[in-house]
């Protein structure tokens, strides 16, 4: 039977709608699950703190350089002895109840800065401490402080500052209009992910590893200063995380000591913690505490160090954890229980650190607390059989309790997953807090393995930040910006001109007024897009270089191999395997454009290109009917309804868009292949409004679709035929694509309906999809957060590779979130 | 080349039979329910449907109507003069927002099938298939036996959702080629069915009959709308568990609870008679659902 649903005559609207989300509220809060008086008043902390500013590590590593401490000093070592100076100073905070110790920073969601890499202005502070939305408090002994001693010896000295000095003005004019983004102007590269070194090995065998090294080194080699000095570095940072757990032991010993009479039980905790920080680092860890605490360490040490992109995270988790797991289980000194306890509790780490805070237009692409750890469950293992084990289902469970905004997970879908695990992960999604996403697993290893990794290093890959592909442990894949692909079609049919600002800053590719087909239409869009990329490319090689002579990261090398083997950091081309990411953004807006001027212009010639920039220059004012053509799916292809006219236009966006990325000869220093993602962050809101009107319809200022996903609402043929369209995509040849649906809660109240979906998306992963995420939500539930926020302060729904919460979201991005579709029919 | 008329094909259906399918909705019906869901399948001619909020009034379509069917008033309320409408589609063509959307086409066998063909892979993933819906399917009993013998030549899966109301010489012409019948039952008593549904359900029950009698009773899924006032009362149910308990090997059935539609017959100018505009209770559902499962029935609210 089909069947709209529609309001009844006689009962009003309204009503409908307020018991709408009344259901929808009460589903909501049945499905919260209780945890043990620990966990809850620690997540009762984590959530509640409000974020604040830390000034305690911009005050030491000032100090730092501002002594005699580093003069003479190589700038591997340099780093190294700052390094270690602020694990020797820093405070020790632990959170009361807590099984796992470290945090960075002075406290809970109390975030360090790092002025040696961006240095904010007083109005920078101003601005973070009292903007609406996702503020960061900053206190009056910090201003001060900034303005006295900090702002006065970094500026100038920042990386930040040293970048735009570097980078040549066409970079900086495209960069201004909106073309593209730059990752690395306000923190350090990361973007990447533990590997099994991280759980077995500790400080020590790596210091064993360092010292061979060194003794290996030939003098003969012209390297062999810079070599020596990065091991130095990387043994004086080895010595820095282990004074930081050292002191961590003490001070949980004289904690211990003071429990006496109070608490004997939490004494014995305190106790036993000590006892695991006197262990690990320093080890390999042997159980299942020793590994998570072990693994934390190193987290601290790496966001810590610099304030590296997507955080850090420990990988495929469920792999690293089972051996430990197993083992405690069978020897009866762990139960399942507290597994999940001491998980729930590793949990919360997460949360308990923010993102760093971020400015301008890396505030604009990258709005957010989340700071994109990612724990991956699932997928296969080395060998290539099934990777579920119990662990992998322990984190569903606590995912599902926890409800944090961070970590993130993402769930590795194979041939070989059973259904039983996909099912319990889409009874998570059920709920309707975003977590967690889907991925091909499958999908993966065709993309390691494209790329030239072994099959091994393919199989114990993952992906992290949003949605980004990597040999977890082995590659530096470095992203360096989002790409405006809406925008430069702006510029191509205004001949070079960006008509937002009058500026020259295309190439002239010829009036499209005179185009004859749509073949020269495209042949004008590329040679621009190919313009803009030339741009990007240079700067990539200019910051690289920067970042691999200023900023190495010695202690990040320590974990990621081969960095200490060929005894070359991190930023300077150490990993295996070296890669380079631009990410595409506007998709489903391109595709639907370039459809749209080649359907009505030059197919059924509808209208003159003459009459739709005229249209375009005046955001469709005076053209209304032009504007209802060109938004409506039953007049106009759309991207997202398995339409081939429109879906092969999209398909060939992308493999002419990854053909020219890959194109490029590899970068300056690391000598990485530059490869190509589709995933946006909340970047497709900035880069609309940088945007003017466009040809599908879209007017000046609204949000660009989002990742690989259709254009807001356009996508009416339900689930199916959008996983079609993005399907006909060769994701294969790219490191992800991220894909948005948002999905009317309904859908999941009948056991039935999880599985038929699971279905779909084994048929989606089977065509060749990379992710798909899903947001369970009506768009009258968000439109009454949006009008009493306060009420609603804990609604979490997923942006882009990750969640948030919605009220605080800037007004734009909450517009487009309720703008997507909502899928009622698969 | 045999052809149809059809007033939508929806795929990645899931309430339409088991797994993911594509559902081909037929046009043309002999009953004419109350509470019909798609009414736009009655009348098996293209019609024309108004959706008033899509509406911009910019009168391309009193422009374009070669009959000058299509008038707005001083209101700027449309009014279709649906004698005069010949359903050529010319207004639908134009209407920029879509406002205006023409129901009903005829389609080609080839075409149907290109169309089915394309989520041959989803059904296979999903144990899903083909369903033909409507409007009546059995009214167009040569178009609809070569689109389920296409479909068994391509090893599809194929559902029936019909009224059981057709001669019995069409019912026995397709059925070799139907692998599950979605078998709608509405009035127990036949009078009532009259009433509400303007036909006897005499030949209902003895096609029911005749399909159980064929060795099919496990291929069949019941359908019982449950519509307040008409047929959720005790009277009705108990009608049906009566008649149903003579007879032998049927497993499912499906309660469908009503949803107020009456948006949909405004937009074709069609009489909508329904008083009762809310759906079933939770405990109304739970009663009937016992009662057939008293029966020995596995009972699908949904379906």
């Amino acid at each position: 039977m089909s069947e709209n649903i529609v309001s009844a005559p006689g009962c009003s609207a309204e009503k409908q709608i307020e018991k709408k989300i009344e259901k929808e509220l009460k589903r909501r809060k049945s499905s919260i699950k209780s945890i043990n008086e620990r966990v809850a008043k620690l997540r009762k902390e984590s959530v509640e703190t409000e974020v604040k500013i830390s000034s305690e590590r911009a005050k030491l590593i000032t100090e730092f350089y501002k002594s005699d401490l580093p003069k003479g000093k190589s700038i591997p070592v340099q780093r190294a002895l700052a390094f270690r100076y602020l694990l020797e100073h820093c405070s020790l905070p632990i959170e009361d109840g807590q099984l796992i110790v470290g945090l960075r920073g002075t406290g809970v969601k109390e975030v360090p800065s790092y002025p040696e890499i961006c240095v904010h202005s007083m109005a920078d502070l101003e601005i973070l401490n009292s903007r609406k939305n996702m503020p960061y408090k900053v206190d009056e002994d910090t201003k001060e402080l900034y303005k006295d001693k900090i702002i006065p010896f970094w500026k100038g000295r920042a990386m930040r500052d040293i970048l735009f000095e570097n980078l040549p003005q066409e970079w900086i004019d495209a960069y201004e209009a909106g073309i593209f983004t730059e990752f690395m102007e306000q923190r350090a590269p990361g973007h990447t992910a533990g590997g099994e070194r991280i759980f077995k090995m500790g400080i020590l065998d790596i210091k064993e590893e360092i010292k061979r090294k060194m003794g290996e080194l030939d003098s003969s080699d012209p390297e062999y200063y810079e070599k020596m000095e990065e091991l130095k570095a990387m043994d004086i940072v080895a010595d820095a995380i282990l004074i930081y757990a050292k002191r961590y032991a003490e001070e949980l010993e004289k904690m211990a000591e003071a429990e006496e009479e109070k608490d004997p039980k939490r004494k014995e905790e305190l106790k036993q913690m000590a006892e695991i920080c006197r262990w690990v680092p320093a080890h390999a860890p042997r159980t299942f505490w020793e590994a998570l605490q072990h693994y934390w360490f190193i987290h601290v040490g790496v966001t810590y160090e610099t304030n590296p992109w997507d955080s850090f995270n420990p990988g495929r988790i469920d792999q690293h954890l089972y051996p430990f797991y197993k083992k405690g289980i069978e020897e009866g000194r762990l139960t399942r229980e507290k597994a999940k306890e001491l998980l729930q509790c590793f949990w919360l780490k997460f949360n308990n650190q923010p993102a760093v805070p971020k400015v301008g237009v890396t505030g604009e692409e990258s709005f957010t607390y989340n700071d994109f750890s990612k724990l991956n469950i699932g997928g296969l293992t080395k060998d290539g059989s099934d990777g579920v084990n119990e662990v992998s289902y322990l984190i569903l469970e606590v995912l599902s309790e926890m409800r944090t905004l961070q970590p993130n997970t993402a769930v590795q879908i194979s041939n070989k997953t059973p259904d039983r695990f996909l099912i319990e992960a889409l009874k998570v999604v059920g709920p309707g807090f975003g977590e967690p996403p889907f991925f091909n697993f499958d999908g993966v290893i065709v993309k390691m393995l494209r790329q030239g990794k072994t099959l091994e290093d393919a199989r114990t890959s993952g992906c992290s930040g949003c949605v980004e592909t990597g040999a977890f442990g082995k590659e530096a894949y470095i992203l360096t910006g989002y790409f405006n692909l809406p925008k430069i079609l702006e510029i191509t049919l205004n001949n070079g001109v960006d008509p937002r600002t009058g500026k020259k800053i295309g190439i002239e590719t010829g009036d499209p007024r005179n185009f004859k087909s749509f073949d020269e239409l495209w042949d004008a869009y590329i040679k621009q897009v190919k313009h803009f990329m030339d741009i990007k490319m240079k700067g990539n090689d200019i910051v690289e270089a920067l970042y691999a002579k200023y900023l190495p990261v010695p202690f990040l090398s320590l974990w990621i191999e081969d960095c200490v083997k060929n005894a070359k950091d991190y930023n300077g081309g150490g990993a295996r395997y070296d890669t380079q990411y631009i990410h595409l953004v506007g998709l489903g807006t391109i595709a639907d454009c370039l459809a749209a001027i080649k359907y009505h212009v030059f197919d059924k010639k509808t209208f003159t290109m003459s009459q739709l920039l005229e249209a375009l220059k005046n955001n469709f004012e005076g053209y209304e009917m032009m504007w209802e053509i060109l938004r409506n799916p039953d007049k106009t292809p759309k991207f997202g309804n398995n339409d081939d006219y429109v879906d092969e236009i999209a398909k060939r966006v992308v493999d002419t868009v990854v053909e020219i990325i890959e194109s490029y000869p590899p970068t300056s220093v690391r000598k990485a292949s530059r490869r190509a993602y589709f995933f946006p962050t909340t970047c497709h809101v900035y880069f609309g409004k940088v945007t003017g009107a466009t040809p599908d319809g879209r007017k000046a200022g609204f949000p660009l679709s989002d990742g690989v996903s259709p254009v807001q609402g356009m996508d009416r043929k339900g689930i199916a035929a959008v996983f079609r369209s993005v399907a006909k995509c060769d994701w294969d040849e790219t490191g992800g694509a991220l894909l948005n649906q948002k999905l009317t809660p309904d859908l999941f109240d009948n056991e039935e309906n999880i599985k038929k979906l699971a279905q779909l998306i084994r048929t989606f992963f089977r065509l060749g999809g990379h992710h798909v995420q899903f947001n369970v939500i009506s768009a009258e539930l968000l439109r009454e957060a949006q009008r009493r926020p306060q009420d609603f302060q804990d609604l979490m729904v997923r942006v882009a590779g990750y969640s948030d919460y919605f009220v605080n979201l800037p007004k734009g991005l909450q517009d487009e979130i309720i703008a997507r579709t909502e899928q009622k029919i698969f | 080349m045999v052809k149809g008329v059809i007033f939508d094909i929806k795929r990645y259906a899931i309430h339409d039979g088991p797994g993911i399918r594509t559902t081909v909705f037929m046009k043309g019906c002999p009953l004419n329910c109350w509470w019909c869901h798609n009414p736009e399948g009655i009348s098996p001619k293209p019609e024309l449907m108004y959706f008033e909020f899509k509406c911009i009034h910019c009168h391309t379509c009193v422009k374009v109507c070669p009959l000058n069917a299509i008038n707005f008033d001083e209101n700027e309320v449309q009014h279709i003069d649906r004698e005069k409408c010949n359903g050529c589609g010319i207004c639908a063509e134009f209407c920029p927002t879509s406002a205006l959307k023409l129901v009903g086409r005829v389609i080609t066998l080839e075409e149907l099938t290109t169309e089915v063909e394309k989520d041959i892979k989803l059904y296979d993933d999903s144990g899903g298939g083909v369903t033909f819906s409507g409007g009546e399917p059995l009214v167009q009993p040569q178009f609809l036996k070569e689109a389920l013998k296409a479909c068994k030549e391509r090893y599809i899966h194929t559902a029936l959702d019909t009224s059981g109301y057709a001669p019995r010489e069409i019912l026995k012409s397709i059925m070799p080629y139907v692998d599950l019948f979605l078998y709608d039952l509405k009035l127990a008593d036949e009078r009532e069915h009259e009433k509400y549904t303007g036909v006897s359900n005499k030949l209902i029950k003895e096609n029911l009959k005749f399909t159980i009698e064929n060795g099919r009773a496990k291929d069949i899924i019941l359908r019982f709308p449950v519509i307040p006032g008409i047929t959720d009362t005790e009277w009705n149910v108990k009608g049906w568990v009566k008649f149903l308990s003579n007879l032998r090997g049927l497993q499912e059935i499906d309660l469908l609870p009503f949803h107020d539609v009456g948006e949909k017959f405004h937009r074709l100018d069609k009489e909508y008679k329904m008083e009762v505009h809310h759906a079933p209770s939770e405990e109304t559902l739970k009663w009937i659902k016992e009662e057939f499962e008293g029966i020995g029935l596995e009972v699908k609210i949904g379906g």
